[in-house]
């Protein structure tokens, strides 16, 4: 493992993904990608008696399944690192605890499935660890009693709203085996150009994805072209139409064959109410873990960079007038 | 790219707010809600109540009305499309009063039901109880030169 570049990290014994699997609920099922994942709870609570519950549901049930496709026990894996919306990141604690393995809780917003990914696969190619959990979730319902309002009110969402999605995405990560490789890390930088609107998350977080994208072709000497696909993690419609422009700005084009965005592939925004797209940390968990890499497990693309993106913001933060900074953390993979 | 020239690129990107829209269907709604109004008054005057009794028997009906749809999840459906329409009126108060009730039920009844019901709905009573006080003021002081 070595530094390329200024920030990039290449993994020169990549680590490998023996198994990954997505969990989501009712809506997210009915979605486009709805036959992608492995499965789809109708019951939004899982049989929980509160939200919060529900969404450590999923994420138990999601590094269940990982487990069990890459034949491992969750006690067997040497350290999870997983993290979520809630404050405190209680989604994951509760959804984990009972496995008694090493937990590191993360708070990377919605670009967590990226951070866990990228860690875990440093964890493993550095040799600290062998086999890694990585997962996230996000939960409707526990979101927006949290970061907007009660579920019941007669309030009407923004058009530049996104919808978080309800599932999580867990994948484990080994120093060997079949599957998809992780090769390359690339930590994000936080950029802030002083978005403050708390319902326009694509524009507040797309300079994020131009800055790790940009520094990512600069360190690596690539372009867009070298890629099979370029997934961003829930920019929405908006985030996604604005970081086309950004990247433009720089000299690279992000054309719509090579480039897709989670939050816009994980619903049908003309049909399902959605805003611009989905959210939150289970958005872009659950495509990836869901749709993107048992793909690349088939050869449908060979080499592929997930940018995961997150806005870094509180209630508290937005309701004292800051500014929302995004980050977006780069994981290269490969067949 | 500055934090101006970037908002400007926002500005031109984002989905516009179909105005005239919303304006119909706040007007229809909201107007339906205000004739229902006026028809519960009329039948409760039918029934041989007074004015002031026919009015606040109106409010009682029409805030029970909002209660039951708002559990029923109906409400919030009825406002994506409405907007203001379901919002200014009694209704939504009803509305937003019951709604974070429903929602905070998972932390108990004291902490939960009891502490956020009126999270929404607070700075309503707030600024209009204090709106109310300085109307009371200005009457006060004009009647004293009339």
């Amino acid at each position: 493992m070595r530094r390329m570049g200024r920030y990039s990290i290449l993994l020169e014994a990549p680590a490998v993904v023996t198994g990954c699997a997505a969990v989501v609920g009712q809506k997210e099922g009915e979605g486009p990608l709805g036959r992608c994942f492995d499965e789809v709870l109708k019951d939004s609570k899982a049989g929980a008696e509160t939200w919060e519950q529900a969404e450590s549901m999923f994420l138990n049930k999601a590094i269940l399944l990982a487990a069990q496709k890459a034949a491992v026990k969750p006690e067997d894996l040497d350290l999870i690192f997983s993290g979520d919306l809630l404050n405190q990141c209680i989604g994951s604690t509760f959804g984990l605890r009972e496995f008694n393995t090493p937990f590191v809780g993360l708070f990377g917003a919605c670009s967590t499935m990226a951070l866990s990914l990228a860690l875990a696969s440093v964890a493993v190619a550095s040799g600290a660890a062998n086999t890694v959990g990585a997962a996230t979730s996000s939960h409707f319902c526990s979101a927006e009693r949290q970061f907007r309002l009660p579920l019941e009110y007669g309030g009407v969402r923004p058009p530049t709203s996104q919808w978080t999605v309800t599932g999580s995405g867990a994948a484990i990560v080994a120093s060997g085996g079949a599957g998809p490789k992780v090769t390359a890390v690339h930590f994000g930088r936080m950029v802030d150009l002083q978005i403050k609107d708390a319902n326009n998350m694509g524009a507040a977080m797309a300079p994020s994805a131009c800055d790790t994208l940009k520094s990512w072709f600069d360190d690596t000497a690539t372009k867009p072209s070298d890629y099979d696909l370029i997934l961003t993690g829930d920019l929405g419609d908006v985030g996604r139409a604005l970081l086309k422009q950004l990247m433009q700005a720089e000299g690279f084009t992000l054309s719509d064959q090579l480039y897709n965005d989670c939050g816009s592939m994980i619903f049908d925004v003309r049909t399902q109410d959605v805003g611009v797209g989905g959210s939150g940390c289970g958005c872009s968990g659950s495509v990836l873990c869901g749709s993107i890499l048992p793909q690349i497990s088939a050869g449908t693309y060979k080499r592929v960079l997930f940018c995961a993106t997150g806005a870094l913001m509180s209630t508290t933060s937005s309701q004292q007038g800051e500014s929302i900074p995004g980050i977006c953390h780069l994981v290269e993979l490969m067949a | 790219m500055d934090a101006k020239q970037y908002q400007k690129m926002v500005d031109q990107t984002v989905p516009k707010t179909n105005s005239l829209k919303n304006c119909f269907f706040a007007f229809v709604i909201g107007g339906g809600i205000c004739v229902l109004g006026q028809i519960l008054i009329n039948l409760y005057k039918a029934a041989g109540l007074d004015e002031q009794t026919a009015g606040a028997l109106c409010s009682v009906t029409l805030v029970l009305i909002s209660v039951t749809l708002t559990a029923c999840h109906l409400y919030d459906d009825i406002a994506k499309v409405a907007g203001a329409g379901s919002l200014v009126p009694i209704t939504g108060f009803a509305n937003a009063v019951v709604s974070p009730a429903i929602e905070f039920k998972s932390e108990g009844q004291i902490l939960g039901v009891g502490a956020k019901m009126f999270t929404i709905a607070g700075p309503v009573l707030v600024f209009g109880i204090s709106t109310s006080v300085l109307y009371g003021v200005i009457l006060w002081i004009v009647k004293l030169f009339l």
